[in-house]
Order: C-alpha cells, then structure tokens, then sequence
C-alpha cells in the first residue's frame, strides 16, 4: 500500500458543525471521567482508612483547584451520559437524519447544563430557595 | 514497499471472531452506567455537605456496599475501554502503545481492587 495518499478527514477546511464538538467533547469528557475516578477511589479509600485521612482528601476537594475539577467533572458526568444516550439510539438504529442530528446534539448541551446548574445550585445552596 | 499481499499481511493476527467483543462490551457497560452513574451522583450530592461520620454510616448501608462496588467495576470497566481506543487512535509508536495500555489497564485493576475493598470493609464493619 502507498504512504502518501491523501489522508481523510481534512480537518482544516471543514466548516464547523455541531456535530465535531460533540464527537471530540465526547472523547474529552470520558478521558476527563476516567481520571476522576482516581479521585473517587482515593475518596473511598480515605473514607476507610480513617477521618484523618478522610479530612485531607475533603481540604483538597473544598480548595479552588478541588472545586474546579469537581465542577468539571460534574459537567463531563452529565455531558457525557447524555450524549452516551445519543450514542445508544443510533447503535439502535435510531436518529441519523441530518436534522435528528443537530437536533439532539443541541438538546444533549441543554439538558446536561441544566442538570449541572441543578446539581451545583443544590451542592452549594443546599437546596434552599 | 511490501511485495506481501494484504492478506498475507493481516493472517495470523488473531480471530476475527472476537471483533464486536469491545464495541459491545462499551455499550452494554455504559446502559448498566445510565442507572448507577445517577444513583452515585445524587449520593453524592446528598453527602456534599456531610461530615465523616455520615459518610460512613452512608457505606455501612448494605445496598450502598453493593451499588457502589457495581458501579465502580462497571465505571472501571468502561474507563478503560474508552480510553483504550483513545491510545490506540494517538499513540502510533508501538512499544509505547503496548505500554500505555498495560499501564492504564493495571490502573483500572487496582482502583477496582482498592474501591470494592473499601466499599466491603467498611460495610462489614472493619
């Protein structure tokens, strides 16, 4: 086989769809998840091992930088299980007109931010009105 | 330039038989993940403001021992799925592939290993 065939997808002239964005923050969210789940882990181990070990892991995660990576994570979480859905209806067979398309992607966005919005409304309001 | 045929070249590789083995493996991992991803999440959320205490009593609960190993093998389980085919996409030096993918399939087995311990230890009451 030749080397130097032209290679697809030429990235640099496509105009932009809504579709790319969600395909690379699909793959960008799971590699975010994935490595949450050290985080979750490392929880878990210190719920065990004692409340000493336990307070440590709840200083960093109070911190800026906890806070910032638990937000993303809790995006990633809701973007990523939304968009998984997508993927499971089109392993159905389901929702490949171009318009179902573009129609869930932008519904995969909205209802992931509002449940992140819910979700840190409650975590940091406790849930009061 | 390789004079072989495509066939030659791809004989011997291994089965053909196992090729939808990950495809749906990812897919039957990420439906068992839709209802035990939000069970966690609102767990979680739930214990946002708890201290320690409450924490464990939460774990000493027996569902949330076996809920919570559950998830974290499936979550484990799909995590190095996915990311494995992301190495695979990027990563075109061979050794360092093979490493990677050893490296981070190791990880899943000792995080799967140190979670699900945790998650029975303290259930049962250690």
């Amino acid at each position: 086989m030749a080397d130097n065939r032209p290679l697809s997808p030429h990235l640099g002239i496509y105009r932009w769809q809504i579709t790319m964005t969600m395909s690379i923050l699909h793959r960008a969210t799971g590699v975010a998840l994935a490595v949450g789940s050290i985080a979750l882990v490392w929880w878990l181990v210190a719920a065990g091992i004692g409340p000493d070990a336990f307070d440590t892991v709840h200083r960093f995660l109070s911190s800026g930088f906890g806070q910032f990576l638990l937000i993303g994570w809790t995006f990633s979480l809701f973007f990523h299980l939304c968009n998984g859905v997508r993927h499971l209806a089109w392993d159905a067979g389901w929702g490949f007109q171009i318009k179902t398309f573009y129609i869930t992607g932008y519904l995969v966005w909205v209802v992931s931010v509002l449940l992140t919005a819910g979700t840190l409304w409650v975590a940091y309001t406790g849930g009061a009105a | 330039m390789s004079f072989r045929t495509p066939l030659s070249q791809v004989t011997g590789l291994g089965s053909a038989r196992s090729g939808t083995a990950h495809w749906w493996g990812q897919r039957v991992s990420a439906l068992g993940l839709i209802p035990l991803s939000l069970w966690f999440a609102g767990s979680v959320l739930q214990l946002s403001r708890a201290d320690y205490i409450t924490v464990v009593v939460w774990l000493h609960t027996p569902w949330v021992a076996v809920l919570l190993s559950l998830f974290l093998v499936t979550l484990l389980y799909h995590a190095y799925l996915g990311v494995q085919v992301v190495i695979e996409d990027y990563v075109h030096t061979e050794w360092l592939k093979i490493a990677s993918l050893l490296v981070i399939k190791f990880a899943c087995i000792l995080l799967g290993a140190a979670g699900v311990f945790t998650a029975l230890r303290v259930a049962f009451g250690a």
